[in-house]
């Protein structure tokens, strides 16, 4: 394994770097505080190609790795972690399963519209009763002819608002268990569907989260995704992949506190002297590098093993775990390293704490990374 | 349409540091980037690529190194990139840069030359207007902007001390262009992955059939007598007062310093 960074790499890095710098930092503020979905940023990532940087160039995507898309989280996550989420969600949640499970007409369907960002993607798992304990779906799909009949509801769905696609899991069959679910592709505007309550959220406050509801929603049998009975599969193998890209987005939030803080102690003045020169800084803020940079390998290994087509659920989910706790605990010092500044609006390192909270939560909490890793450890 | 770009590697200058000892840049750690002023010209390019389907060549002399900016040119959208580069070309200064440009230009078909106003690095601003005169094409430095209509003729505004100026010229031609001309587009993923599939064709002294004469340190004219740094300027006095008295308070601080 190798983890120097290619030419190739660099380059996106600069190119991304700048992206974020100038164009969705100056908005992070304003739309945390405004509670706004960035459309004029998603516009401008769609006319670049960020929208869809792992799909294949044959489905209109920019053919790139796993590993850049995971970069590109990273660095926007870093300014703006909601940005960062619109991107992950969209890529990991809803372009990854159709490219991995898709019909080859599914594919010429939805994705060169999802990758160049004309439509903006979605998935749809969680339920009201059905959290972490996935398989206690009860979102119903009924047979009928030549199609299947969808009721019931989805909750916390990322970019719910704006996107046109969504991938949805539910009931075909409730006697067969875990092994009853199928995964869908719907779109929206598909008659009896329609999108519910917009959650108030403590962080990534300018992400668009919302509820599903199918009222007698006819999806044709076309829009299966994957087997019949197959979707709980369909929908582990999404979050793995999405694992990454949400681990990717904790690394961008702790790199953005840490690039806040280092900024913030050598200004700040206290009895006579920057508090960087404490030595109390100093050994914090280096165990917390470390961390981050731990946090950042450990994303790069489970890229870097997606890319090479190797098994990385268990990658997925400890670096997913590791980078989440790490970016709470960086971005909490870096408010308390901020003092009462860090308490206010005025700085950034308040939000990016409210923001960094999620990261432990979605895309499963980190009591169900323990279990995947403790599984795979007690096999 | 047929464009070259000059462009040009430099250390990122907001970044450099000076040795206060040795008076030269400290170059370590610092990152190198593609001169701002040729960039806003590669966007120009790429701007008359857009509109009227021009083919963008870009052409750069330096260390291989340099193939950073021209992969960079690439993923912006130019269409071929050359990189001159040769032990011969070492230690060239403004004059010797322009003969060795202007032999590899005369191996290329162009209609238009495009390059920055100036580097971040020498701040010269002669090697544009050099390779103009040893091409004997007419010139239009400082451009802020222009319009093409599509056939030879380009009107251009020129940026001026006072102002603007619209001067009109034919093609072929060569314009040094500002960076402020425009906001360069940003690399596209697209093109960031297919940049390092194309051929960065490299060129020698021999390639271009220069005379060695002028090349390098040899047909380099200018000489370095010293380098230093500038002593720190004290800090500033502010004065608060109306516009009235201000030029008259100037006059005579002035005065006081036998500057006037």
């Amino acid at each position: 394994m190798d983890f120097s960074i290619t030419k190739q790499e660099e380059l996106f890095l600069q190119m991304i770097r700048e992206f974020a710098e100038k164009e969705v930092k100056p908005l992070a503020a304003e739309i945390d505080e405004q509670e706004r979905f960035p459309e004029e940023t998603v516009a401008k990532m769609a006319k670049l190609g960020i929208m869809g940087i792992p799909i294949p160039t044959e489905y209109g995507g920019a053919g790139a790795t796993n590993q850049m898309y995971s970069m590109a989280v990273e660095e926007l996550s870093r300014v703006c972690a909601t940005t960062g989420v619109v991107v992950s969600a969209h890529t990991s949640l809803c372009c990854a399963p159709i490219l991995e499970h898709g019909t080859e007409e599914q594919k010429k369907k939805y994705l060169p519209k999802l990758a160049s960002g004309e439509w903006i993607g979605a998935f749809g798992l969680t339920e009201p009763n059905a959290g972490t304990d996935a398989a206690a779906q009860q979102t119903m799909a009924v047979e009928d002819g030549d199609s299947y009949i969808l009721n019931g509801s989805k909750i916390f769905i990322t970019n719910a608002n704006y996107a046109h696609v969504f991938v949805v899991a539910a009931m075909t069959d409730k006697s067969q268990g875990v092994k009853g679910i199928t995964t869908f592709i719907v779109e929206k505007g598909m008659p009896g569907f329609s999108i519910g309550k917009k959650e108030l959220k403590l962080g990534i406050r300018g992400s668009a989260t919302a509820e599903l509801i199918f009222e007698n929603v006819r999806v044709p049998k076309e829009n299966v995704l994957g087997k019949i009975g197959g979707g709980f599969a369909v929908a582990m193998k999404t979050l793995d992949g999405g694992r990454i890209g949400i681990a990717s987005q904790a690394v961008g939030i702790a790199q953005g506190a840490m690039d806040e803080t280092v900024k913030y102690t050598k200004e700040r003045k206290q009895f006579g002297k920057p508090i960087s020169k404490f030595q109390n800084t100093q050994f914090q803020m280096a165990d917390l590098e470390t961390k981050v940079q731990a946090a950042r390998l450990l994303v790069r290994s489970a890229a870097y093993k997606k890319d090479m087509h190797l098994p990385f659920s268990v990658d997925a989910a400890m670096c997913k775990l590791f980078a989440a706790e790490t970016a709470m605990e960086v971005t909490t010092k870096a408010v308390q390293f901020h003092g009462g500044y860090g308490y206010t609006r005025e700085y950034p390192v308040e939000r990016m704490m409210r923001d960094a909270k999620i990261t432990e939560i979605y895309e499963g909490t980190s009591e169900v990374q323990r279990m995947v890793i403790a599984g795979k450890l007690f096999k | 349409m047929n464009i070259v770009v000059c462009i040009k590697q430099v250390p990122d200058t907001t970044e450099i540091k000076l040795d206060p000892v040795k008076g030269t840049l400290i170059r370590d750690g610092v990152p190198s980037i593609m001169n701002p002023d040729d960039k806003g010209g590669l966007e120009l390019a790429l701007q008359l690529k857009d509109q009227y389907g021009a083919h963008v060549t870009v052409i750069t002399m330096g260390p291989p190194q340099a193939d950073a900016i021209l992969r960079e040119a690439f993923a912006m959208g130019a269409d071929r990139a050359i990189l001159l580069t040769d032990r011969k070309f070492a230690g060239a200064d403004t004059l010797a840069t322009s003969h060795a440009l202007s032999a590899a230009l005369r191996q290329l078909d162009y209609d238009l030359i495009i390059a920055g106003r100036q580097a971040i690095d020498g701040d010269t601003a002669q090697v544009g207007p050099e390779i103009a005169e040893l091409l004997d094409l007419p010139q239009v430095s400082y451009v802020e902007g222009l319009k093409y209509d599509g056939k030879k003729t380009l009107d251009i505004r020129k940026q001026t001390e006072e102002g603007y100026q619209i001067w009109q010229v034919e093609t072929p031609c060569l314009l040094t262009v500002l960076a402020s001309a425009n906001k360069a587009r940003y690399m596209s993923v697209s093109g960031i992955v297919t940049a390092f599939d194309k051929e960065v064709e490299i060129w020698s002294a021999d390639t271009v059939k220069a005379d060695p004469a002028t090349l390098g340190l040899n047909g380099s004219p200018t000489r370095v007598k010293k380098s230093f740094t500038k002593g720190a300027k004290t800090a500033g006095k502010v004065f608060e007062v109306d516009a009235s008295e201000a030029a008259e308070l100037i006059i005579n601080k002035l005065k006081e310093k036998y500057i006037i």
